[in-house]
C-alpha cells in the first residue's frame, strides 16, 4: 500500500510541476463545447436539447487527449522497466497511475462541466445528475483508456491507434451518461442509468488493471 | 542491520532468447553464488541486454528456467523484484524532479518502508548514495540541468539508496568519468564482498577482482539464429550486399 501511495504521489507531483496536461484537457473541453453554439446557432431550446450529449462527447475526447501519455513517458525514459522490476505488482502500478490520471484530468472536467452546462442552457433538473453521471463515468474512461494506452505503447502514431482502440469502448458510458441527464430533465428517474454507469465503473475497475498490466508486459518484452 | 540480506544462489538453465524472428542465444547456463560477479561479454547484438532483462524478470525466456534458491523466479515476480536493482540504458530520471526527489522515489519504492524510522533510514541512505557518487551538491538541482554523466551517476546511486542482493547493470560505465568509474567498481566490489551479487554487461575492463566472464558468443546458435534456412540465406545475402 505504501508503494501504491508512492507512485500516486509521484504522478500527482509530476502533474503539478508540469501541469500542462490538466490545463490542456480543460481548455480543450471548454473550447470544444463553446464551438457548438457557433455551429448549431444560439437558439436556447436547441442548445438545451443537445447539452448533455455535447458535454459528454467532448468530455470523452478531452479525456482521450491525455491518455496517450499515461504510460508513454515512463516507457520512453526507462521508468517503466524499473516499475516492472520493482517489488510491486504491475496491476497496482496501473491502478495508481489511473487514479493519478483521473485526479488530474477527470476531476477538473467534472468541476468545469456545470459552467458549460450553463452555457448550453441545460435545464436546472439536469445539473445534479450530470455531475453524478460524470463522477461515475469519467473514472471508467480512464480505466478503459489505460488498456488502450498500454496496448498502443511502442506503436508508431500511438495516439491515433489509441483513439481507434478506445473510442468504441466508450460508447456504453456515453449512452448511459447522456440518458441519465435526459431522463432527469424529462422528469423520469435517472437512477437506472446511474446504476449502469456504476456497474461499468466496477467492471472496469476489476478488469482493466489486469488487461493494462498484460499490455505493459507485452510492451516491455 | 546488514546492508544486504543473505543472498541465495541465482541460477539460469538452458535459456533461450528469441528477439523478433532470430534466436539470439540458446542453451545458456549460468550460476551466481553469494559474493559472485558475472561479466557479460560479447559483440553488439549478442544478447547481453536481453539476458539482463530476463534476469530482471522484465521478459520471459522462450525456453529454459531461472531459479533463485531452487524456486523459479517467474513464480513470484514481486519477491524477485525485492532482491534486485536493474540499471538499464535509460536513466529513468524525471526532468521535473530534483536529483534527490528522483532518487527518493525509487529508493522508497524499493524499500517500501512504513513509519518514521524506516523513512529516516531510507533518507540517510539516499544522502549517502548521492554523496558517494559526487552528487551531494546537486541534490536540489532540477534533473533537467544534469549532464549525461551526472544522470548516469544518479541512476547508479539507486544501487546504494536501497539494499538489494542482486545488481543487474547494463553498460553502467557509459558517460562516466575516471573517478566515477573507479567509485562504481569499488561499489560493486564492496557489494560482492558483503555477500551481494552483480551481473554486468560491459565492453570495458572493469578490473573487478573476483569476476567471472560469460561470453555470450559461445551460445550464439548456428545459422545466425534463424530457424528458417531461407531467412538465414536472405540475411546472408543482405550481409553480402552490404549497407545500402
Amino acid at each position: 500500500m505504501s508503494r501504491f501511495l508512492a507512485i500516486l504521489w509521484r504522478d500527482l507531483r509530476l502533474a503539478g510541476r508540469w501541469g500542462s496536461d490538466t490545463v490542456m484537457v480543460v481548455v480543450f473541453f471548454v473550447l470544444a463545447v463553446v464551438l457548438f453554439p457557433f455551429g448549431v446557432g444560439p437558439e436556447a431550446q436547441v442548445l438545451a436539447r443537445i447539452a448533455a450529449g455535447v458535454i459528454w462527447v467532448t468530455a470523452l475526447l478531452a479525456a482521450m487527449l491525455s491518455l496517450e501519455r499515461l504510460f508513454l513517458v515512463d516507457y520512453e525514459d526507462g521508468g517503466l522497466d524499473l516499475l516492472a522490476s520493482a517489488p510491486v505488482s504491475l496491476e497496482l502500478v496501473v491502478l495508481a497511475k489511473c487514479l493519478a490520471h483521473w485526479l488530474t484530468t477527470g476531476l477538473p472536467l467534472i468541476l468545469v462541466s456545470p459552467l458549460l452546462a450553463v452555457l448550453l442552457n441545460l435545464e436546472a433538473e439536469g445539473y445534479a445528475v450530470l455531475l453524478a453521471a460524470m463522477l461515475a463515468g469519467t473514472p471508467t474512461l480512464t480505466l478503459i483508456g489505460a488498456i488502450g494506452a498500454a496496448l498502443a505503447l511502442g506503436a508508431r502514431r500511438g495516439g491515433a491507434l489509441l483513439s481507434l482502440l478506445v473510442l468504441p469502448l466508450y460508447i456504453p458510458v456515453l449512452i448511459f451518461g447522456v440518458a441519465a441527464v435526459d431522463a432527469s430533465v424529462a422528469g423520469l428517474s435517472a437512477h437506472p442509468h446511474l446504476m449502469f454507469l456504476g456497474a461499468f465503473f466496477l467492471g472496469a475497475l476489476a478488469l482493466s488493471p489486469w488487461a493494462a498490466a498484460a499490455g505493459l508486459r507485452q510492451a516491455l518484452e | 542491520m546488514p546492508a544486504v540480506s543473505p543472498a541465495r544462489p541465482f541460477r539460469g538453465r538452458d535459456l533461450v532468447c528469441v528477439r523478433g524472428e532470430r534466436r539470439v542465444f540458446a542453451g545458456l547456463d549460468f550460476d551466481l553464488a553469494p559474493g559472485g560477479a558475472l561479466l557479460l561479454a560479447g559483440p553488439n547484438g549478442s544478447g547481453k541486454s536481453s539476458l539482463l532483462r530476463l534476469m530482471a524478470g522484465l521478459s520471459r525466456p522462450t525456453a529454459g528456467i531461472l531459479t533463485w534458491d531452487g524456486s523459479p523466479v517467474a513464480e513470484d515476480r514481486e519477491a524477485h523484484g525485492a532482491r534486485l536493482h536493474y540499471v538499464g540504458h535509460a536513466d529513468a530520471i524525471k526532468p521535473a524532479f530534483t536529483a534527490a526527489e528522483n532518487l527518493a522515489f525509487w529508493a522508497g519504492l524499493a524499500a517500501g518502508g512504513r513509519g518514521r524510522a524506516a523513512r529516516a533510514e531510507t533518507g540517510k541512505r539516499i544522502d549517502a548514495a548521492l554523496d558517494y557518487f559526487g552528487l551531494g551538491g546537486l541534490a536540489e538541482t532540477p534533473s533537467r540541468l544534469l549532464s549525461a554523466g551526472q544522470r548516469r551517476r544518479l541512476a547508479l546511486a539507486r544501487l546504494l539508496a536501497a539494499p538489494a542482493a542482486l545488481w543487474l547493470l547494463d553498460e553502467p560505465t557509459l558517460a562516466l568519468d575516471a573517478e566515477s568509474f573507479a567509485r562504481l567498481v569499488r561499489a560493486i566490489d564492496d557489494h560482492c564482498a558483503a555477500g551481494g551479487m552483480a551481473v554486468c554487461a560491459t565492453h570495458v575492463d572493469l578490473g573487478l577482482a573476483s569476476a567471472e566472464r560469460l561470453d555470450l558468443d559461445a551460445f550464439a546458435p548456428a545459422n545466425g539464429g534463424f530457424a528458417d534456412p531461407f531467412a538465414a540465406a536472405e540475411a546472408a545475402e543482405i550481409a553480402e550486399a552490404g549497407p545500402a
